[in-house]
């Protein structure tokens, strides 16, 4: 789960690590008189709250030096469709922005720890080029990339902070507020359970270090022991895939006209992608999961329905465990409580295919059905190209 | 002799009295698996599916000589399960729960990696997978005994279902396997792609080798660069995750484009240019592995 700029910055604030005077978040300019008293003396930072990076460059992030100017920037930037290298093409509106105190800087450094999955250990890689993208960084200045793997059992310890300081060119004056504040930042990414944890610019100030950005990610794996993250909700998610998700259904809406139903996160992925050699386009990833009784192919179903873009729906079943018995009891019971406008194809393989079969070939109900996926993706193709027409 | 599991493997299953661990336990047994003991703190002395239950992996271990365990321990335990069992002196763990938070797998492998710098020889398979097979000898997993053969292809893979999808295949070709490895779908495996294939390239029954990726991550590179400068087999690729958007998960923990790595389009021209025979189309796994091995074992 992706959290917001504020989210992450206030989780860092509760750790002692240091924040910008912070006004607060608003939602329109009404509030912006208040967020500025809080955030103290200008000049201030409005930052829209979004999740994509490059927010600076295109025009989420601004200074203002007076309230009025605060006033007129808050109007332009709240409602804004804001298009970063990081948004694939698309614009997010801002619906929030963070208001908060500016602050002195003296030097800008990169700072993040991520979990590096070739290693199996969380891993910093910080730099002394502050300020800017990561992968620009990589590709301009790889020399100044420290990267330095942690022990997930004891944090950064104190030598190793002292390494980095040192190799960041910190001043000696402040290197044991620095190593305060990094040991901080690894102790949130563990004690958090992180999956990302980036700080850029992480500032040096003339009283010590301080997160000027926040980009936390965490792993959803872990919720279940997190209650600073339990009120905290998925900004990425559409209303259709919390709904999927609180059903233990894994389910991420895609772009196309072909609805999916399929057991298996890896068996999923690979229909999507039969749809799209078959010249089609799917318009959802859902994982049933490998206990789909009747009730949870009904519910997908009802999901992938609530999706108006669905003109036909592929069902792929590998029954191991699971039984294709089962699932066709379940799908034709299912479609008696629902009444399903659009065609349905449906391939079953695996354990009592054949009695799987039968029952949907006497149903009653009008499915298609196919012996092997390929020629069930071709036939959804073709069925949602027709119904398109 | 495959690799990993063989019929002389003696098996302790954790979390053996569970609804998960009495169902698959039990289709191990029938499938011919020599599960020997399981174990339940707090059911020790118990005797569960005619096996005798212990209260710790130490005691399973020491009355039965079990080296082999086999895990269905919920996620919020099952790190601390894999440790037990390499505690207790098992060399080959399988742990097949889903959901086990990434950090906890970071401390499973640096704990896993201190053992094995004292000199001992650990096998890691999971989390999140369906598990191992060694067709006609030992299946310690999820997966459905039936549709597996006895034969000489090896099978690695990230995916359960694709897995199933992959051996049914082979076998209606009439290409039987040697062992069917489920590696996972987790950020953090045990087992990398690298060192499944280093064991089938050793391995005199595995012929060829099918290893199914998907999207995240760089383990599909580094499968190409070992299969380029290490192996001798023929393997064929597939990897899902073709027309899988960029930051969103794919279900699997694992399965997440990020900052533009772990891209479809990378691993598959790393694999191609090592020279790892790519197959596009899902459904025709079997007939690619056919069309290639059929000339030779005529």
């Amino acid at each position: 789960m992706k959290l917001l700029e504020h989210e992450g910055k206030d989780l860092l604030k509760a750790r002692g690590i240091p924040v910008p005077p912070n006004g607060g978040v608003i939602t329109s300019t009404r509030q912006l008189d208040k967020a500025l008293r809080r955030a103290g003396r200008a000049p201030w930072v409005l930052k829209a709250q979004v999740l994509a990076g490059g927010r600076g460059k295109a025009g989420g992030i601004k200074l203002a030096k007076t309230a009025k100017e605060a006033r007129t920037l808050a109007k332009a930037m709240i409602g804004m469709d804001l298009t970063t290298h990081q948004t694939h093409g698309r614009s997010i509106k801002v619906k929030e922005l963070l208001i908060e105190g500016g602050v002195q800087i003296v030097r800008e450094l990169y700072f993040s720890v991520v979990m590096d999955r070739k290693n199996s250990c969380p891993t910093i890689i910080a730099s002394a080029q502050g300020g800017m993208e990561i992968e620009s960084l990589a590709a301009e200045h790889p020399e100044s990339i420290i990267r330095m793997p942690v022990d997930p059992t004891a944090g950064l310890r104190d030598f190793a902070a002292r390494r980095l300081a040192f190799a960041l060119n910190v001043e000696a004056t402040q290197i044991a507020e620095f190593c305060r504040v990094a040991k901080a930042l690894v102790g949130t990414f563990i004690e958090l359970d992180c999956s990302m944890l980036e700080i850029n610019p992480l500032i040096l100030t003339p009283k010590g270090a301080m997160a000027l950005d926040a980009k936390i990610i965490t792993d959803d794996n872990a919720l279940y022991r997190q209650p600073a993250l339990a009120k905290v909700r998925d900004h990425e998610a559409s209303a259709l895939e919390t709904e999927a998700k609180a059903a233990d259904i894994s389910y991420v809406g895609l772009d196309g006209n072909i609805g999916c139903m399929v057991n298996g996160a890896g068996l999923a992925m690979g229909t999507m992608d039969t749809i799209a050699l078959a010249g089609g386009s799917p318009a959802n990833f859902l994982d049933v999961g490998g206990g789909a009784d009747e009730e949870r192919v009904t519910h997908a179903l009802k999901l992938i329905l609530k999706d108006k873009k669905v003109k036909v729906i592929l069902i792929n079943i590998f029954g191991g465990i699971v039984k294709c018995d089962m699932i066709a009891l379940g799908v034709v019971n299912a479609l008696k409580k629902i009444k399903l406008k659009i065609p349905l194809v449906v391939r079953l393989q695996g354990t009592n295919v054949d009695a799987g079969k039968e029952i949907l070939a006497k149903s009653g109900i009008p499915i298609i059905q196919a012996g092997d996926l390929w020629t069930a993706a071709q036939k959804a193709v073709s069925t949602a190209q027709t119904a398109g027409n | 002799m495959a690799i990993i599991l063989d019929k002389d493997s003696k098996l302790v299953v954790q979390g053996f009295t569970g609804s998960q661990g009495t169902f698959h336990a039990a289709q191990c047994i029938a499938y011919g698996t020599q599960i020997v003991a399981g174990v339940t703190p707090g059911r020790g002395g118990q005797v569960h599916l005619d096996r005798p239950v212990f209260n710790t992996v130490h005691d399973a271990v020491r009355n039965t000589g079990a080296f082999v365990s086999l895990i269905f321990v919920p996620a919020p335990y099952a790190a601390d399960a894999i440790m037990e069992a390499v505690d207790a002196g098992c060399s080959t763990v399988i742990c097949i729960t889903e959901g086990i938070p990434v950090m906890d797998m970071a401390k499973v492998m640096r704990y896993v990696a201190q053992q094995e710098r004292s000199g001992r020889e650990l096998t890691l398979i999971g989390p999140n997978c369906p598990g191992v097979i060694t067709p006609g000898q030992c299946k310690a997993g999820i997966m459905p005994g039936y549709i597996h053969r006895p034969g000489k292809i090896g099978v690695v893979s990230r995916s359960g279902t694709l897995t199933y999808e992959a051996v049914d295949q082979l076998t209606k070709q009439g290409f039987g396997q040697s062992t069917v490895v489920g590696i996972g779908g987790d950020p953090i495996a045990g087992s990398q792609f690298t060192d499944i294939l280093a064991k089938f390239e050793e391995d005199d029954e595995t012929e060829a080798v099918v290893m199914i990726g998907e999207i995240g991550g760089s383990a599909e590179e580094d499968a190409a660069r070992f299969f380029k400068e290490k192996m001798s087999k023929p393997v064929f690729g597939f990897i899902a995750g073709k027309a899988a958007p960029e930051g969103r998960r794919m279900g699997h923990a694992g399965a997440i484009v990020e900052g533009g790595s772990g891209t479809h389009a990378s691993k598959l021209k790393a694999m191609r240019e090592a020279g790892i025979t790519i197959i596009d189309n899902l459904s025709e796994i079997g007939e690619t592995v056919a069309k290639a091995r059929r000339p030779l074992a005529a």
